[in-house]
């Protein structure tokens, strides 16, 4: 039964040798989704024992922690790996039909095993108890994305992956660099073992040069403002499964990162007492959620601007670590869990108009609100869910942050937060009016196939389903926080 | 039934309605049919509600939040507001039949789906037991209410959509969500309790702040400067602006703005905050300069939108007051004006249909062709002025009085300076349209009214709206017990 905990990481790794040697068609995809729905199975049955038990330990080779490797979960990364293997389960269905028509036949062995590659990264991110052992995965994964985003069809795909590689592997040296000297101070890479040994230490400038390292090359992979150069090309030139995907688990799983670092590595105490975290991560939280969404609203490629509109998001999930409280972080758990959600399903509402269209520019969506009717409502839903609107999963996020932020006495926050919402409306509507208001010159019917359609409501029904039942969500979230801060809520 | 059972109903009924006309689309007279019958329904459910054994019944949809659920109840203000959106549904649908048929308007299955949503969400707003089951069925409704402003679809429509959306979702969102976070924080509860919640657990200084968000952030009331919207809402077909931008959206603000004064403030509390009688003065500024405005419009419906615009204001007005005598004026005016208001609209909306003409200073000569059309207009004119025997006279009396206990001798001046405004630009229309000569000269005899299905509900309102005069007395009976407890 506690193998499970290592089998969810293991089987996609397989899964993405076995992809990789299958002939090119259909194959490799069935393949695929077949492992992303074991993996979802695995992730609700951990969880709900995590839930229950309060933390699973699995011991690599039966190395004793903290001498080997330890796959653990608790409440936080069990939110993280139903995240994951969720997603991947509605997206991969998905893919086959929108993939097939992106990428050529006879890559689709490679395009799968990366795929298996990246999930196995993702989730090997988030179980592993290990510093050292979430550095190799998130060079796996990352590995991967960088193939992956190169198979998009543009050209400029190209140079998208390249700037991210660059930008990836600047942050994962970093990573690297600041678990070395972790190391070097306490003698162990095991992140519970650390959090125990770090405050012995936490007045040597190793340490503080250790954070340094780990928080900014962290900040580099989940794209924070200003260093989130890379993602929106990357976002707009990658095949729209990939996007869906990436958009919704990859800088997700950083953010997890970020919080287990400063939560529980070295604890709230070091990062907030002895270290100016609330002065690094807020301000830059706010002017980058202000100022992505304004950029948003200027872009012509819907694509691109849910790119931008994504980098905004991760502005609130920070601002929830940065505020330093229980009601912050849960929050930030929730929103990465929520965004995860509706921006998965809005770009997937995009790969159904690619699949049409080949792009996603302004000018395509004119009367598409008659053309393409199911593909538009799921995209009009989903943007009403990252605008916040009542009964949808954005609201709770909402509801949460501003809840933080009143909690603090912190107005110009809840300021900030609202304003950010409004822009959310202001881009969103820009595209509902050209689709609803505006005609083409063809205004004959030209809707989706199901099988891309399907998986695109099941994720836009999540979205109203945790908006209106949110006791799983705010259950796992609230847990995790308090657990992580160890302050209750 | 139980009246739980009702309560529930009362909101799923008109969505179950709105999927069944969808599923309807084809075959119009079986989707008028579908309306007709869920209106039907609904006024049934709330008659229900209203006729219970009285006991006070809170049902539970479900737990949005850990101790924050969306759930309903059967208080007397709630009743008053549901009974009215939900009666004068039946006589609007009557009359979207005949406008928009007569009209050949486009997307007629769009229009009443929405029109059904919409519905639903004034009854939840209506039934709301707390901040947050308000809050969501108020968002329902906006978002709802969009299609409708944008049924013409051209870039007139576009325009005024765009304005109505803007300022309803940016003054809730903004405002009226942080504001209510806020309370929930401070004060643990959002339920709307008689006396309210937030007197001993909110700071003062906090609480004026809040009441400029609440008021504020309650963009559906329509105080200066976030009215915009309400003129701008006038593409609309007519039919939805005689239900929805004279009764159901606009009374769904200052239903909440009287909900949230009474039941979340609590009025003694309210009377302590400083920002009180500032809202107080907005709310007069608003009445008297929406007044003056209105008397500027030519266009008929924009005329009557910056009158409701003003009346609208009345009843903020009541609320800030902070007293009993007022406030009851204030819940009183809901029932008057939109009786007044709703026969004005379809008197609009059938000179658009018969005549197409939309100017006032086109109907000169117009009330010898469409009698009774105008003199609908003339009824609902004086209901809206406030003359005996329309019923608009009792909420003004209850009014005037609560502005005169208080010591407010200014608001009793701006609210009898209104009263004439709102003589000099309603009066008009039906002197011109009854005495002047027709302005192109066509004199031939004989009447040219709008199709039955529009005359039949404007004279059933003005009938409505003199029946109120008699009915008064019961009704403020009943509405007292709000400030019971």
């Amino acid at each position: 039964m506690s193998q499970t905990l290592a089998l969810i990481v293991v089987v996609p790794m397989l899964g993405a040798a076995v992809a990789a040697l299958l002939p090119a068609g259909r194959l490799p995809w069935l393949l695929a989704t077949a492992v992303s729905w074991y993996m979802l199975a695995a992730a609700a049955m951990l969880a709900g024992q995590a839930m229950d038990l309060g933390v699973l330990s699995y011991a690599m080779g039966n190395w004793e922690p903290p001498f080997g490797i330890e796959y653990r979960l608790d409440p936080a990364n069990a939110l993280l790996a139903l995240l994951i293997s969720g997603l991947a389960a509605v997206v991969l269905p998905f893919a086959g039909r929108s993939l097939a028509s992106e990428v050529p036949e006879e890559k689709s062995p490679y395009l799968y095993g990366a795929l298996l590659l990246f999930l196995c990264g993702q989730m090997g991110i988030a179980v592993s108890g290990d510093a050292f052992n979430i550095f190799v995965f998130l060079e796996i994964s990352s590995l991967a994305t960088y193939t992956l985003i190169a198979l998009g069809r543009d050209r400029r795909a190209l140079t998208a992956s390249f700037s991210y590689l660059i930008m990836g592997t600047v942050g994962a040296t970093f990573f690297l660099i600041g678990v070395g000297l972790l190391y070097a101070m306490t003698g162990t890479l095991n992140m519970a073992d650390l959090a125990l040994r770090i405050p012995e230490v936490a007045a040597s400038r190793t340490v503080h040069t250790a954070y340094a390292f780990i928080v900014v090359g962290v900040c580099l992979k989940l794209a924070l403002f200003p260093l989130h150069l890379w993602l929106p090309n990357a976002y707009t030139y990658a095949p729209s499964a990939v996007t869906a995907l990436m958009a919704a688990t990859a800088t997700k799983v950083a953010i997890y990162l970020l919080i287990r670092f400063i939560y529980s590595v070295f604890g709230a105490d070091f990062s907030f007492g002895e270290m100016p975290t609330v002065y690094l991560l807020v301000p830059l939280a706010v002017v980058g959620l202000l100022s992505t969404s304004v950029v948003a609203i200027g872009q012509d490629k819907i694509k691109r601007m849910l790119a931008y509109s994504s980098v905004a998001q991760i502005g609130y999930m920070v601002l929830g670590i940065g505020m330093a409280s229980a009601t912050g972080l849960t929050a930030a758990l929730l929103h990465l869990f929520n965004h995860a959600l509706m921006k998965g399903a809005l770009f997937m509402a995009l790969g159904c108009i690619a699949i049409r269209f080949g792009t996603s520019r302004l000018e395509v969506f004119r009367g598409l609100g008659r053309r393409m009717p199911w593909t538009m409502a799921a995209f009009v839903a989903g943007g009403l869910s990252l605008i916040g609107v009542p009964l949808t999963v954005g609201f709770i996020s909402k509801w949460y942050l501003v809840l933080a932020a009143i909690e603090l006495g912190w107005w110009p926050i809840v300021a900030v937060i609202i304003v950010g919402s409004l822009l959310a409306v202001v881009y969103i509507w820009r595209v509902v009016e050209v689709a609803y208001l505006q005609t083409a010159d063809d205004m004959s019917r030209c809707e989706a196939p199901l099988s891309l359609l399907v998986p695109t409501w099941v994720l836009i029904l999540a979205n109203f389903w945790f908006g209106i039942d949110t006791r799983l969500t705010i259950g796992i979230a609230e847990r995790a926080a308090a657990m992580l801060s160890g302050l209750t809520p | 039934m139980s009246t739980a059972l009702a309560l529930k109903l009362a909101v799923f009924v008109p969505l179950l309605g709105a999927i069944l006309i969808l599923l309807a689309d084809r075959r119009p007279n079986l989707r008028e049919g579908i309306t007709l019958v869920t209106a039907l329904a609904l006024f049934a459910l709330v008659l229900r509600v209203a006729f219970g054994d009285g006991a006070p019944v809170e049902t539970t949809l479900i737990e949005l939040l850990p101790g924050l659920s969306i759930a309903l109840h059967n208080e007397n203000l709630s009743i008053l507001f549901a009974a009215v959106a939900s009666g004068l549904w039946i006589v609007t649908s009557i009359y979207s039949i005949g406008y928009m048929r007569g009209n050949k308007e486009q997307h007629q299955t769009r229009f009443y789906a929405c029109f059904a949503i919409a519905l639903a969400g004034a009854v939840g707003v209506a039934f709301s037991a707390n901040m947050l089951t308000l809050f969501v069925f108020y968002e329902v409704l906006t978002l709802s209410t969009y299609p409708l402003v944008a049924h013409k679809e051209d870039a007139n429509a576009k325009r005024g959509a765009r304005v109505y959306l803007a300022i309803l979702l940016a003054t809730s969102i903004g405002f009226l969500l942080p504001a209510m976070i806020a309370v929930w924080w401070h004060a643990g509860t959002l339920d709307f309790v008689p006396g309210g919640v937030m007197a001993g657990r909110i700071d003062p200084a906090l609480g004026a702040l809040l009441l400029v968000l609440f008021m504020y952030g309650i963009g559906k009331a329509a105080l200066m400067p976030f009215h915009r919207w309400l003129p701008s809402a006038m593409v609309a077909p007519t039919p939805v602006s005689a239900l929805l931008h004279a009764v159901a959206v606009v009374k769904a603000g200052v239903f909440t703005v009287l909900k949230v004064s009474v039941y979340l403030f609590g009025l003694d509390y309210l009377k302590e905050l400083w920002s009180s009688e500032l809202m107080l003065y907005v709310a007069v500024f608003t009445l008297l300069a929406a007044s003056l405005v209105a008397l500027q419009q030519d266009n008929l419906k924009a005329r009557l939108a910056y009158s409701t615009v003003s009346q609208l204001s009345y009843i903020v007005a009541a609320a800030m007051l902070a007293n009993e005598m007022a406030a009851l004026g204030g819940a009183m005016h809901i029932v008057m004006h939109a009786f007044g208001k709703i026969t004005l609209f379809f008197c609009a909306g059938a000179i658009y249909v018969a005549t197409k003409k939309t100017e006032i200073s086109d109907m000169d000569g117009l009330g010898r062709r469409m009698p009774v059309t105008f003199a609908a207009f003339f009824v609902g004119a004086l209901c809206v002025i406030g003359v005996p025997p329309l019923g608009g006279v009792w909420s003004k009396w209850y009014l005037l009085s609560g502005a005169y206990d208080s010591g407010h001798a200014l608001v009793v001046v701006a609210l009898m300076l209104s009263t004439l405004l709102n003589i000099a630009y309603l009066v008009p229309p039906v002197v011109r349209a009854f005495l002047l000569p027709a302005r192109d000269g066509d004199e031939s005899p004989g009447l040219r009214e709008a199709p039955l299905l529009c005359v039949l509900p404007l004279s059933l309102t003005a009938l409505g709206g003199l029946a109120m005069f008699f009915l008064a007395a019961p009704l403020s009976q009943r509405l007292m017990a709000m400030f019971a407890g």
